[in-house]
C-alpha cells in the first residue's frame, strides 16, 4: 500500500533533526529515483552523516517525512533491523568489518538469507551460498584473501570488502559514506568502477569529500551546507555555484 | 539436525577434552570402588564428592563462557541461574525424605513445620516427581533469564551496566530466599537429604553415580556449546560481541539472538546447580551471593573466554587451588590468592590458558605457512 503518491526509491521532505538545539538537518528535502546514482557533498557539519542516520533508522527525524520504495514504507517508523531487511544497505565512513572473522565469513554473515535464530542455529553450508561468495570476491578483487582474518587486511582492501558485505545483502538502495577516504589514487579509481558497475541494477547514494572522485562518477551531485539543500545538479554545474565555491573555500 | 557433521563438533582440542572426560568418569569411580582402601590407588569417597564438584563447577564455567566468551555478554549474576537449579533439585530431595525427617510429616517439610504451617505452598507441588522436578531445572532459571534478558536486551543495556543489573538480580534474589516466609526454608537452606530416585545420597555408589553423571552432562552440554558456536549461529554471537551496531545493519535481531544464547546458558548453570546439591548435601540462600558469580567469572578468564575447554580447565585449576588453600593454615589469605590470580592472568596472561596456547599454536603454524602464502598478494594487486 502506497503511503505516499510518489515514484522515487528514496523521498525526504522537510527532514529536521537538531542534538542539543544544534540543528543538523534543518528542512532537507530530496528524492532519489530507482536506479540513480547520487553523490553527496557538503563541508564537514554539512549533516551528511546525520541524513544517513535518519535514513538507516539510527536517528530519529524530529520533523518531516522519509518514504522507501515508491512511497510503500515509513521510514520513520522503522528500527535498523527492519529497514537493513526492507533492502537498505549501509557502508559507514569507519570501515566496520567483523576483525575476527575470516573475509568469507564476512561476506557469509552479510549474505542475504534468512536472519532468524533457528535458521542461523540449522544453517548449512550450500554451494549457491559459495558460488555468490565466489561472484562478490572477484567483484571487490579479494579472491586470494578470502581466509584472510579481516583484521589484517589493508584500509582498502578493509572498504572493499565492506562494500563487498554491502553487495551480499542483495539491497535496493546502498548508502555509501566516504568509500574512498584514505584510499591511493589507483584504489579511488577502482573504487569509482566499483561503484559504476554496481549502480548498473541497484539505486547508489554516495557521501564523499574526493572531487576527483565524485567527477570520476559522473553523476547527479547534491551539495549540503548547514542541513539543508544548497544546490543540486551535474558536478560542473554544483562546482561553479558561487555559493557553493563559498561554502566550500570559506568567506 | 539431520547429518551434522562431527568433524564441525569436534576439533582437535574438543576430542581431546571428551576423551580426557570421558577417561575421568571410568578412572575415578573404578579406583573408588575397586581399588582396595590400603593400595596407593585408592581415590577417597571425599574426592569422589569433591570432584563431582568441580564438574558441576566446570558446566557453570561452560554456561559462562558461552555468553561471554562468544556473545561479549558478562553477567556477574550467574550464579543465581545454578542457584535455581539447585533449588529445585533440593526441593524434590526434601520431599523424598518424607516422614524420615524430625518432625515426621509425610507430606510438609521440617521447616515448614517448625514454622506451624499447616500446609504445603502451592509452588512446592509437583515437587515429589522427579520429572516434574527435572522440567523445572531447565524452566526456573531459563524463564527467569528470559524475562531478565528480554528486558535487557530489547532496552540495549550492554556492557558495563548489563553486568551491574545481573549483580543486582543475583543478590536480590539472595535477600529474598534468606526470608522465611519466601517458603525455601530461609538461611538454613534446604538440607538432611535422604536419597534420590530411591537410592541413598550418602552412599558410595550413589556418589560415584552422581559424578559420572555430572560428566555425562558436563559432555553435553560440551557438544551443545560446541554445536551452538561452530553454526552460523556462532559467527553471528562474535559478530555481536566485536562489532553489535554493524551487525544490527546486516539485519539481525541482536536482542533474540542474545536472548536465546542467554536463556540456553542459564539454563546449563541450571543443571550444572542440581547436580551440585545432591553431592553437596545442601542449598542456601548464600548460593547467591554476588561474589560466587564474580568467582565463577574468574575461573572462566583463567582459562581462557571464548575457547569452551578452558573455561572447563579454569574451574578446575581454580577450584583446586580453592580446596588447596582453604584446607590449610593458608586459608585466611584465599581471597588474596584469588584477587592476585585475577590481576595476573589480566595483565599477564589476557588469553587464559587455553587461549594462549591456542594463539601460540596458531602463530606457529602461520609461520610455516608464510612462504606459500607470500605470493597471494601479487596475484591480488
Amino acid at each position: 500500500m502506497q503511503l505516499k503518491t510518489t515514484s522515487a526509491m528514496l523521498y525526504l521532505d522537510g527532514i529536521s533533526v537538531s542534538f542539543d538545539g544544534f540543528k543538523a538537518l534543518n528542512e532537507l528535502s530530496f528524492v532519489i529515483e530507482p536506479g540513480e546514482m547520487r553523490a553527496i557533498i557538503g563541508p564537514n557539519g554539512a549533516g551528511k552523516t546525520t541524513m544517513m542516520d535518519v535514513i538507516t533508522g539510527k536517528t530519529r527525524p524530529d520533523n518531516g517525512e522519509v518514504y522507501f520504495g515508491q512511497g510503500t514504507y515509513d521510514l520513520s517508523k522503522l528500527d535498523e533491523t527492519e529497514i537493513a531487511e526492507l533492502g537498505i544497505g549501509r557502508k559507514f565512513q569507519k570501515p566496520t568489518v567483523f576483525d575476527m572473522h575470516t573475509v568469507e565469513d564476512n561476506l557469509l554473515l552479510a549474505l542475504k538469507n534468512d536472519r532468524s535464530v533457528r535458521a542461523a542455529l540449522f544453517w548449512e553450508d550450500s554451494s549457491a551460498q559459495q558460488t555468490r561468495i565466489n561472484q562478490i570476491l572477484d567483484v571487490i578483487r579479494l579472491g586470494s584473501a578470502r581466509a584472510r582474518v579481516a583484521g589484517s587486511l589493508s584500509h582498502g582492501q578493509k572498504q572493499w570488502l565492506e562494500i563487498g558485505m554491502l553487495l551480499a545483502q542483495e539491497p535496493r538502495l546502498l548508502l555509501v559514506d566516504e568509500p574512498v577516504a584514505g584510499m591511493t589514487d589507483a584504489e579511488t579509481m577502482q573504487t569509482a568502477e566499483l561503484l559504476k558497475e554496481i549502480n548498473r541494477d541497484k539505486t547508489v547514494i554516495v557521501v564523499e569529500h574526493d572531487m576527483a572522485f565524485v567527477r570520476e562518477l559522473g553523476v547527479k551531485v547534491t551539495c549540503l551546507h548547514e542541513g539543508s539543500v544548497l544546490a543540486e545538479g551535474s558536478i560542473d554545474q554544483v562546482s561553479a555555484d558561487a555559493r557553493v565555491v563559498e561554502v566550500y573555500l570559506g568567506r | 539436525m539431520g547429518a551434522f557433521p562431527l568433524t564441525r563438533l569436534l576439533d582437535r582440542s574438543s576430542a581431546v577434552f571428551m576423551i580426557l572426560l570421558a577417561a575421568f568418569a571410568v578412572v575415578i569411580p573404578t579406583l573408588n570402588l575397586l581399588a582396595p582402601a590400603s593400595s596407593g590407588l585408592h581415590v577417597s569417597t571425599y574426592l569422589v564428592a569433591l570432584f563431582g564438584k568441580y564438574i558441576c563447577y566446570a558446566m557453570l564455567a561452560l554456561s559462562i563462557d558461552l555468553i561471554w566468551g562468544y556473545a561479549g555478554i558478562l553477567s556477574l549474576g550467574h550464579g543465581a541461574f545454578f542457584a535455581l537449579g539447585g533449588y529445585a533439585m533440593g526441593m524434590y530431595l526434601m520431599r523424598q525424605i518424607g516422614t524420615r525427617g524430625v518432625y515426621a510429616n509425610p507430606i510438609l517439610p521440617d521447616f515448614m513445620v517448625f514454622l506451624n504451617w499447616q500446609e504445603l505452598p502451592v509452588y512446592w507441588y509437583g515437587f515429589n516427581h522427579f520429572a516434574y522436578a527435572a522440567l523445572m531445572i531447565f524452566l526456573a532459571p531459563g524463564l527467569l533469564a528470559f524475562v531478565f534478558g528480554w528486558f535487557a536486551f530489547r532496552s540495549r543495556v550492554t556492557g558495563v551496566y548489563l553486568s551491574i543489573i545481573t549483580q543486582a538480580m543475583t543478590y536480590a534474589l539472595m535477600l529474598g530466599f534468606f526470608r522465611n516466609n519466601f517458603g525455601f526454608g530461609g538461611n538454613n537452606g534446604l538440607t538432611d537429604f535422604k536419597d534420590i530416585l530411591g537410592f541413598n545420597v550418602q552412599a558410595e555408589t550413589t556418589r560415584n553415580a552422581l559424578l559420572v553423571v555430572s560428566c555425562v552432562a558436563l559432555a553435553i552440554c560440551f557438544l551443545i556449546c560446541r554445536a551452538v558456536v561452530t553454526s552460523k549461529f556462532g559467527k553471528v554471537l562474535v559478530a555481536i560481541r566485536d562489532a553489535e551496531t554493524r551487525t544490527r545493519f546486516l539485519g539481525y535481531r541482536v536482542e533474540a539472538y542474545k536472548l536465546f544464547v542467554f536463556t540456553l546458558s542459564a539454563c546449563m548453570a541450571g543443571v550444572a546447580g542440581a547436580l551440585y546439591v545432591p553431592q553437596v548435601g545442601i542449598i542456601n540462600p548464600s548460593e547467591f551471593a554476588p561474589g560466587n558469580s564474580i568467582e565463577a567469572v574468574i575461573w572462566v578468564a583463567v582459562g581462557g573466554r571464548g575457547t569452551l575447554t578452558g573455561a572447563v580447565l579454569g574451574a578446575f585449576v581454580v577450584n583446586y587451588a580453592k580446596t588447596f588453600f582453604t584446607t590449610g593454615w593458608l586459608a585466611p589469605y584465599w581471597l588474596f590468592v584469588l584477587g592476585g590470580l585475577f590481576i595476573a592472568v589480566t595483565l599477564l596472561l589476557p588469553r587464559g590458558i587455553v587461549g594462549t596456547y591456542e594463539w601460540w599454536r596458531a602463530r606457529r603454524a602461520e609461520r610455516q605457512v608464510v612462504p606459500i602464502a607470500a605470493q597471494a598478494p601479487h596475484a591480488a594487486e
